[in-house]
């Protein structure tokens, strides 16, 4: 049996990712005074989000070449 | 001090991310039964990802809040534990000595050990990396309860409990096979829980040149050149004029060459993960491939604790403050997450804190049982039990084991800098071990007493060092000066540190050369086979490409690094 490190490592960050990209959408703006105004949650999620489905993709596309 | 108040989402994030991988260690443990086993049916995954686990195996506690803690108490200097120490040692493991590793049939040190002198130099070295292990699950688990004593507000002696039980737990629900998981993930965790907030705190400051010159006031206000927090060599001249107290000799040699080499070329937890490559350059091209990641390291471990002290300095009472009235610097990074993340982001980065714990604590606390019950117990304690007996006192050793990490904790709370107690350990095991790996690697003559003696010889020359000498403002105990007399007094923690391992190094170096040449030869050229340098078979790398040839890599990384070292000189 192979297993593919990039498979979790994919889901576990698109989750979180979308969870971030979700909570900073609907979040009180307010404790952004924290992070200087910016909705970090937001935009981190999104990059979360990003990586997590690149990896995946990865993994996914690697699969199919075998 | 502020609190650090977590919200719902915080919670989620960390409750999914343990079930996570509590939940796939326990779902595959049919098809993975060990580290091993993982990573050989990983053959197939791209080397760089086999990189990734090369220095994954050593992102625990240690180094997230270590590294921060010594960014704010010794500031930019700090990153000679990479571009000094890190670096050069993987490039070396990777050029010399893994040939050995990969060619010998040793899967342990205490093994290796065992091959290439014999019984007696295998079992000091098994007792004394078992006293490391404790050592190192302690201070995970002192870093935990700190964290704990943080979010929560409970206090130390209730938190390191609860640490105590979260690590049981941990590892009883399966935290051997999570383990491995957790190991891979915590890198990308890690990136992507500080790189937030690395970005949010030097936006806040005005950037590096922002940073340096809050920096400069924290310099000037112990009387040092203004450029002494925010420059790596260009106060290395004298030991009286930077934060760490030491001048570039006993930097380049106790941490360069001793304590780096020791721990990079000896610490098999590292060097197994580059072993299960699938070919022997794939296993010399691991920790080159890792060291390109590990140069930037910096920036996101060191940087943090930079930006910490800046605002201590400028705001009081940013660190809290340790009995002695010096900063807990162990908190630097923790309070920073608490100070620039909302709820959400600050979920991750602690999620990223707690996972490199706990793989820290289940990691050590597994391997002390097993070199407890197997090669110390199982082989001059009680041999020839069954199986059932050794894996009773595994599970005895497990628990004995969390109890003595709770006291190693304890030990821990003594030290404003977990760095300077790992160090400190680090002096004692890793230093003279990597002068009898050096040499009996390099030097077929090297014998078995005299690999023994020597160990001996260093681990008692950094005792006496240690015992007769003490940092600057510390009482007499764990941090030296328990021979009675103070022969030297060092400027900090970090600087005895490096003595000691200088000392303890050059004792065991020379014990082994005299003794080697004053007894027999135990192994003969046949048996020393694959185990020394000269009797094994020469790599030749001539017909891959020159972007896959170990040398060329060493050098563009070696490169790389005196950049590095040139930019922030």
């Amino acid at each position: 049996m192979k297993l593919d490190l990039r498979y979790p490592i994919g889901l576990l960050f698109s989750f979180f990712g979308l969870i971030l990209t979700v909570y900073g959408i609907f979040s009180d703006k307010s404790i952004y005074q924290k992070s200087l105004g910016m909705d970090v949650n937001l935009w981190w999620g999104l990059v979360c989000l990003a990586f997590g489905l690149a990896m995946l993709s990865y993994a996914v596309r690697a699969s199919e070449r075998k | 001090m502020e609190r650090i108040h977590l919200g719902a989402i915080d919670y989620t994030l960390l409750i999914i991310y343990f079930a996570f991988v509590l939940g796939i260690g326990w779902g595959l443990r049919r098809f993975v039964k060990s580290s091993e086993d993982f990573f050989l049916s990983g053959r197939s995954i791209p080397a760089w990802i086999a990189g990734l686990a090369f220095i994954s195996a050593n992102l625990g506690a240690q180094e997230v809040i270590g590294m921060g803690a010594s960014g704010a108490k010794y500031g930019m200097m700090t990153s000679h534990f990479y571009w000094v120490g890190a670096i050069p040692a993987m490039v070396f493991v990777g050029v010399f000595m893994m040939p050995f590793y990969y060619g010998s049939r040793a899967r342990s040190v205490p093994e290796y050990l065992k091959l290439r002198f014999d019984e007696k130099t295998r079992g000091f070295n098994a007792i004394t990396f078992a006293i490391m292990t404790t050592f190192s699950s302690g201070i995970s688990m002192y870093a935990l309860a700190k964290l704990l004593e943080l979010v929560l507000g409970w206090n130390f002696n209730t938190s390191v409990l609860l640490s105590g039980v979260i690590v049981l737990a941990y590892i009883f629900l399966g935290g051997l096979t999570s383990a491995i998981y957790n190991e891979v993930l915590q890198f990308f965790l890690i990136v992507m829980g500080f790189l937030p907030l690395v970005l949010l705190g030097l936006k806040d400051v005005g950037g590096w040149h922002g940073l340096s010159e809050r920096l400069a006031t924290v310099a000037t206000n112990q009387g040092f050149a203004a450029s002494a927090y925010s420059t790596s060599w260009r106060h290395l001249d004298s030991a009286a004029a930077n934060p760490m107290g030491v001048e570039w000799f006993g930097m380049v040699m106790g941490l360069g060459f001793v304590l780096s080499f020791g721990y990079w070329c000896t610490d098999f937890l590292v060097v197994q993960r580059a072993m299960a490559a699938d070919s022997m350059t794939a296993a010399r091209r691991t920790p080159l491939l890792a060291a390109f990641p590990k140069m930037v390291f910096p920036f996101l471990v060191i940087l943090p604790g930079m930006l910490a002290i800046a605002q201590h300095v400028a705001h009081g009472g940013f660190l809290p403050l340790e009995k002695d009235g010096t900063p807990n610097y162990n908190l630097a990074v923790p309070v920073m997450l608490g100070h620039y993340l909302p709820s959400g982001v600050l979920g991750l980065g602690l999620t990223a804190l707690m996972a490199s714990f706990m793989s820290g604590m289940a990691g050590n606390v597994t391997a002390f049982n097993t070199v407890w019950t197997y090669d110390i117990y199982q082989s001059y304690i009680k041999p020839g039990q069954s199986d059932a007996h050794y894996l009773r006192m595994g599970h005895k050793a497990t628990v004995v084991g969390i109890i003595l990490s709770v006291l190693a904790a304890y030990a821990t709370t003594r030290f404003n800098n977990i760095m300077d107690m790992l160090q400190l350990v680090f002096a004692f095991v890793n230093a003279p071990l990597f002068a009898t790996f050096l040499l009996g690697m390099f030097w077929k003559r090297t014998t078995g007493h005299a690999a023994f003696s020597g160990l001996l010889t260093g681990t008692a020359a950094a005792a006496l060092h240690h015992g007769l000498t003490l940092p600057h403002g510390a009482v007499a105990g764990i941090k030296g000066g328990f021979l009675g007399a103070v022969v030297h007094t060092y400027p900090s923690e970090m600087a005895q540190n490096f003595w000691s391992a200088i000392f303890a190094w050059t004792a065991c170096f020379v014990a082994t050369i005299v003794i080697s040449l004053a007894t027999r030869r135990n192994k003969s050229d046949e048996e020393l086979k694959g185990l020394v340098y000269s009797l094994t078979p020469r790599q030749k790398d001539g017909d891959m490409p020159w972007f896959k040839r170990p040398a060329i890599l060493g050098v563009i990384v070696l490169a790389l690094a005196l950049v590095l070292n040139i930019i922030f000189w």
